[in-house]
């Protein structure tokens, strides 16, 4: 049997995506900024394409730029407030200790140009205090980027609390929505949010397409110089059966959301309950406030890497972190955030599960997980040590 | 990026040799620390010839760690003392068909696991030779 269960670090694309990005190809393959009929035609699907997103999202079609997807996202938003700071005399960015590194590594090359960046403990449950957010807002604040859902430990942030907040202070608030979108209503006007970065990779789109929302009247520059696409901010022809099929993914795993989600909860509480009764093991993050699909554990005397392809082994797809960081040496930097030692958070194993998912895949992994675990801490010298 | 290891590798890791402990080694070594997420305890039985007459390993790290501690165990059962004291991480590493650049380190831990483990044989030798001839003495 083969279980995928890394549906954080990509999902598979879906037929109704699929078919909707080769229809696209095949019958609207003009240059949508071409004047003549096929130029035309291709650009009123992506309009439409585009119209449709910022519906969902619940904000105006001319407030949504297509990207490469969320990095690309994540860096224009941020340099671009950086940028607007500047020219106020405002050089103080905020954000957390467990962002994606599209995000930290961002800030840290802003760090160089002179900016203050302030990263905001999650805490043990993987949580932002929106009362610590206020605290840390100061005059020349130009920045809160504050992410949705949290890619390795999947707690959802008080989007909302924080957007209120921020609006108040009069502060740009950022969120990286990569992990929150298709999963959760994402709703930019209740939630008071400026900016938001998703891909459509994430919620059965394909790869290599994403969108930036920028508030009305946010007047954000360029990232990409040349023609007049996508209002002359990102210049290049657009990826139209990219963006099309981000349409129909998104559209797609919105409908009967309730209802997946809940499916998803019950094979993620079966699946947690099972592994948490393997001995010193631990949930990593708030067990509550978290996405459905998203489990994050830590066992004690193994380490992450050799645990991931031993399940490989038994046809098990899963991570011990986040893909992005996989050829890294260092333990999660999440993990770290919420307060784990290293020695802990160098085990850690992260499955994460969506509608696609089955109870016969999640009974597999409760049959195979432990015998991993255990054949791995037979091995390991500092589950000896432990048990002395 | 994801890395590739080696079909050597895999199967080194998939199947280790020569996992476990020795319950009356007379070379013990320990390297690593578990904070950057490697540790590898080698046990050596060696006999009064100064031959390797068992190596047993316990690795806690990666599949490169595994990997490498198995092959490295491998390398050097049925060796005498000398040509154990020989090993060296390139040698592992070419046994092993090559490793990720990033886990190079993983192979420097093995010779060290090894060599820590010889030196501990020798250090107990002495011992027990002192011990010896302050009997004699006596």
């Amino acid at each position: 049997m083969r279980v995928y269960a890394d549906q954080a670090a990509t999902t598979k694309i879906s037929s109704r995506s699929l078919q909707a990005m080769m229809d696209c190809c095949k019958e609207h393959p003009g240059n949508p900024s071409s004047l003549h009929e096929a130029g035309r035609d291709a650009e009123a699907v992506l309009e439409k394409a585009r119209s449709e997103i910022a519906a969902m999202l619940h904000a105006k079609p001319a407030e949504i730029y297509f990207t490469s997807g969320g990095s690309e996202a994540d860096n224009w938003a941020i340099t671009q407030a950086a940028a607007l700071g500047t020219k106020k005399g405002k050089k103080h960015l905020i954000s957390t200790a467990f962002e994606h590194h599209a995000v930290l590594h961002t800030l840290e090359a802003l760090q160089k140009q002179g900016f203050e960046v302030t990263l905001l403990p999650v805490h043990e449950d993987g949580l932002v205090r929106p009362d610590e957010l206020e605290a840390a807002i100061r005059e020349d604040t130009a920045l809160v980027s504050v992410m949705y859902v949290n890619n390795e430990v999947g707690t959802v942030a008080p989007i909302a609390q924080i957007g209120e907040i921020c609006r108040r202070k009069g502060v740009l608030f950022h969120t990286d929505a990569v992990q929150a979108a298709g999963h959760l209503p994402i709703d930019v006007e209740a939630g008071k949010i400026d900016m938001l970065s998703l891909a459509a990779h994430k919620f059965h789109g394909p790869r290599g397409v994403g969108a930036l929302y920028v508030r009305k009247g946010i007047p954000i520059g360029n990232l990409i110089y040349g023609g007049g696409q996508e209002r002359g901010k990102r210049a290049g022809t657009e990826n139209v059966p990219g963006i099309v099929g981000m349409a129909e993914a998104l559209r797609e795993s919105l409908e009967d959301r309730a209802q997946k989600n809940a499916r998803v909860l019950q094979m993620r509480e079966k699946l947690a309950d099972a592994i948490l009764q393997i001995p010193k093991t631990r949930l990593n993050g708030d067990r509550k406030n978290r996405i459905a699909g998203n489990l994050n554990f830590c066992f004690e005397g193994i380490e992450g890497e050799s645990l991931l392809l031993y399940l490989d082994l038994q046809g098990i797809c899963a991570s011990s972190g986040s893909a992005c960081t996989s050829g890294s040496l260092d333990p999660s930097h999440v993990l770290l955030a919420l307060g784990l030692p290293a020695e802990v958070a160098h085990g850690s194993l992260r499955l994460s599960l969506d509608e696609t998912n089955t109870e016969e895949e999640v009974d597999y992994m409760i049959e195979k997980l432990p015998a991993v675990v255990e054949r791995l801490r037979a091995m390991s010298p500092i589950w000896h040590d432990g048990r002395d | 990026m994801a890395m590739t290891y080696s079909e050597k590798v895999r199967d080194h890791f998939a199947n280790p040799r020569n996992v476990g402990t020795i319950e009356d080694a007379n070379g013990v070594g320990e390297v690593g620390n578990a904070v950057c997420g490697d540790i590898m305890k080698m046990y050596l039985k060696i006999n009064d010839d100064g031959i390797i007459e068992d190596v047993k390993f316990n690795t806690f790290g990666c599949g490169a760690a595994i990997a490498t501690s198995s092959m490295a165990t491998e390398m050097i059962k049925g060796k005498s003392i000398e040509e154990a004291a020989q090993l060296t991480n390139k040698a592992v590493v070419e046994a092993l068909d090559g490793l990720p650049p990033v886990k190079v380190h993983c192979s420097v831990l093995a010779e060290e696991a090894v060599q820590a483990a010889l030196e501990d044989y020798r250090r107990r030798k002495a011992q027990t030779e002192d011990k010896a001839g302050a009997e004699e003495k006596k």
